[in-house]
């Protein structure tokens, strides 16, 4: 396989991996403000032991975010040379502001979030929580910024031919202010809202389902579910935005997303196809005519740009944009359904002892989790060829001086660490969910007993 | 703003390197620690290690991630050519900050013994390839490395090891272990404290050596760096500093004035980073094989003055804030560790 198509692999695998992470942190860190807030107003316990128990899964989280970050940061040096160089001057103070501005505040806090709780008043300890959960957001601010400027350039002017040509910056805040960053930087933030929503919906209606923790399990599912409901509303109107936009800003995408090969007007909206670039049109199509021109214009019979707009070597891979940006739509849908089945049924006063809701609930997990990575693959699949719209290709943003072997040696590298970092996540997740969180405080014995034991033993025997 | 384009690509060079030397001040008595690991057989003790560095390491580590966004912001080709040629380290270097992140996080998640071992011996193994690759990155950077005319790489792996780049790697381990095992001493009581005490000094010893071994290997074999600082005599001042700081540590510690030896570390580890700045100045990478016409500098190499400006305005709102909040959350968490009930 050529550097090219090892290099994209290798930044699918890595980015798609981090991308478990943040969302997570995000999404947690602002439940965590709203559970200790609570606790601030109220002073009931439950929610400081609440608060507690998902601050140690937010710090699980955010650690392996943090260290699958990095290797994000170096790659677009270390396997994407020439990208870098074309847009350092623009991207580059992107990055530079989320080290100083948002990786600093998050970091910093967190100490005091996760070590602070009897050395700081609860006063303090919140304004921690605060920070950490405004350093979450403005990381994803400024990477988002980056790459929407990546999807809709604005605000540069190009220098330089050929090798030596790059981007520069005229107008930083027509670049921050790029024409899909506050639709795209919105949809991202409430999907990472939603991961860390429904993570804790999941593990709530665990509980529930085994009748353990029971209080807790309340205070968790009330929290997260008023802001899935909420988000799950918001999201509705942010993706309408976004599709608009990129209606606007990037036809050819657009076009892929919804499989029109031909330029027509009124064109259908569809739920179900296979795309065929074959014969150029959807197989086993279920759509609503002139849907998608209303959508995107306000007006049944405005024109839809297709496919045949471009050369067909440019054309992104239909089938897979296509595929998963229906997927996402789905998993929203299959998100409505579990916020509406569990807030009818605790209305109803059913909903603990309803266990296909229950169970129903405990799935919910993955389907932010497929949305937000199925909407990114559309997203940046969908800018194909182009690395930087309509302006540099992928294929020329490669590194020069790195080869194939390279490239597929770190590939295989990250595959193992990443595959044994996953289980090991998912099991020490697991060991947290099912010690629970009453465990929090017997964890102080505990830890405090261990402690005892080798000191009296004076002696460590591994065994 | 109305500064020139010459004053702001030095300025912001400035700025990469005072971020590169609040790393190595602060990263690298975590990964002094680190190394240090092992070297006790006591659970306790491992924890109370692990926790003198807990609340601030990953804080610690942003200062790199933070330099390398500067990097890539201020000089994208130094960047980008430094990124694509040292493939491989980088690649090491990466895996080494993955398995120390998750190793620190994981370890005392469970109680087996097995499971400890297995983090502990990690977190020592990934923080010794961390520093020894800053090293190697360093000492090739002072040596340079073989570039074309697009400022592009056209050597192997194998141009990027040699006796001077490994020296260098060396030397890294060698300070990093000393300045974590001074960095123990600061903050632990008890027997930990005393356990140190021993080990302090043939750290000290280890580094001196070696950074006479680099020292004499740099004047003879890259005449270029000693140049420099010929060239501008008054650079000879930082020199001095560096070498009373050295020899300050031995000294504070045997009166066990801890702290200053500490300061004194510190102010070695930084006068280092601004021998090294002196010397490779204005290169970012050196071209080994035409250094006069290929080198990247910065002002070949950087990015327009715009950005620069921007840059230089967000540094100057942004690290003032960055300061002061390191300060507050060092000074909350000061004194000796103590294990809690939300210690690591």
């Amino acid at each position: 396989m050529d550097v090219e198509v090892l290099a994209r692999i290798q930044f699918a695998l890595t980015i798609m991996f981090h991308y478990i992470y943040p969302p997570l942190s995000i999404g947690l860190s602002l439940l965590l403000v709203i559970i200790e807030g609570l606790y601030l107003k109220t002073k009931n316990p439950l929610y400081k032991e609440t608060a507690k128990f998902w601050t140690k899964v937010f710090a699980l989280t955010f650690a392996i975010g943090v260290a699958t970050g990095i290797v994000m940061e170096f790659e677009f040096g270390t396997n994407w040379a020439t990208y870098s160089k074309y847009v350092g001057d623009v991207f580059g103070s992107a990055l530079a502001a989320e080290g100083v501005f948002a990786f600093f505040l998050e970091s910093g806090f967190l100490a005091l979030l996760l070590f602070g709780w009897d050395r700081v008043s609860p006063r303090l300890h919140y304004f921690s929580t605060v920070m950490v959960c405004l350093g979450a957001h403005f990381s994803a601010i400024w990477i988002v910024v980056a790459n929407s400027w990546m999807q809709t350039p604005a605000g540069y002017q190009i220098v330089g031919e050929g090798l030596k040509a790059k981007a520069q910056i005229i107008d930083f805040w027509a670049m921050v202010f790029n024409p899909s960053s506050v639709d795209r930087l919105l949809h991202v933030t409430l999907g990472a809202w939603l991961a860390g929503a429904f993570l804790m919906i999941s593990v709530a209606s665990y509980y529930l389902l085994k009748k353990e923790h029971v209080d807790f399990a309340k205070i968790s599912l009330k929290v997260s579910l008023w802001v899935a409901s909420i988000t799950l509303c918001l999201q509705l109107i942010s993706g309408d935005s976004s599709a608009r936009g990129v209606a606007k800003n990037q036809p050819a995408k657009l076009a892929a997303i919804e499989g029109i090969y031909e330029t027509q007007k009124g064109a259908s909206l569809s739920f179900f196809g296979i795309p065929n670039s074959k014969t150029k049109r959807i197989d086993y199509e279920l759509s609503i005519p002139k849907v998608l021109s209303y959508l995107i214009g306000y007006d049944f019979n405005i024109e839809v740009q297709g496919l045949d707009q471009i050369p067909e070597k440019d054309w992104p891979n239909v089938s897979v944009v296509f595929q998963t940006y229906h997927l996402m739509i789905v998993m929203w849908a299959l998100m409505v359904v579990a916020s509406c089945l569990a807030i009818f049924n605790w209305w109803r006063g059913t909903l603990f002892e309803k266990k296909w809701v229950l169970r129903y609930l405990v799935l919910s997990v993955l389907f932010p989790q497929i949305a937000n990575q199925a909407g990114w693959v559309t997203a940046e699949m969908g800018r194909y060829p182009w690395i930087v719209q309509d302006l540099l290709r992928i294929s020329d943003g490669l590194s020069k001086s790195v080869t194939a072997q390279q490239v597929l040696g770190s590939i295989i590298l990250f595959t193992i660490v990443y595959s044994m970092l996953f289980v090991l996540f998912i099991y020490l997740l697991h060991q947290k969910f099912k010690q629970g969180p009453v465990d929090v405080e017997h964890l102080t014995p505990y830890h405090q007993q261990l402690v005892a034991i080798e000191e009296a033993t004076h002696e460590y025997q591994p065994r | 703003m109305n500064i020139n384009l010459d004053n702001l690509q030095l300025i912001w060079f400035v700025v990469v390197i005072l971020l590169l030397a609040g790393y190595s001040i602060l990263d690298g008595f975590d990964l002094g620690v680190g190394m240090l690991h092992l070297f006790s057989k006591k659970d306790v003790e491992r924890r109370m290690m692990l926790n003198s560095i807990g609340p601030v390491w990953d804080g610690n580590e942003v200062w790199l991630v933070t330099a390398g966004g500067a990097l890539f912001a201020g000089f994208p080709i130094a960047y980008a050519t430094f990124c694509s040629s040292f493939y491989v380290p980088i690649m090491i270097l990466l895996s080494g900050l993955i398995f120390r992140a998750v190793a620190i996080e994981f370890r005392s998640k469970r109680p087996m013994a097995w499971w400890r071992w297995t983090w502990d011996l990690l977190f020592s193994l990934a923080s010794l390839i961390i520093a020894f690759a800053l090293g190697i990155g360093i000492g090739n950077l002072i040596r340079g490395i073989p570039l074309d005319a697009n400022q592009e790489f056209i050597g192997d792996f194998s141009s990027l090891i040699d006796v001077y780049s490994l020296s260098i790697g060396v030397m890294t381990v060698a300070l990093f272990l000393m300045h974590g095992a001074i960095y123990i001493l600061m903050k632990t009581e008890g027997e930990l404290h005393d356990k140190m005490r021993h080990w302090v000094n043939p750290a000290i010893i280890l580094f001196i050596m070696c950074y006479a071994i680099t020292t004499v290997a740099t004047l003879i074999y890259q005449p270029h760096m000693a140049e420099a600082i010929r060239e501008r005599p008054l650079f000879f001042l930082v020199a001095l500093v560096n070498m009373l700081a050295i020899a300050n540590i031995p000294r504070e510690i045997q009166r066990q004035r801890d702290d200053l030896a500490f300061a004194s570390s510190c102010c070695n580890i930084f006068s280092l980073l601004t021998i090294y700045a002196i010397g490779t100045f204005p290169n970012l990478i050196r071209a080994n094989n035409d250094p006069q016409n290929l080198s990247i500098t910065i002002y070949n190499g950087s990015s327009s003055a715009m950005t620069l400006e921007i840059l230089l305005l967000i540094a100057l709102i942004g690290i003032p804030l960055v300061l002061s909040y390191t300060f507050t959350i060092y000074w909350i968490f000061h004194g000796k560790v103590r294990l809690e009930s939300t210690s690591y």
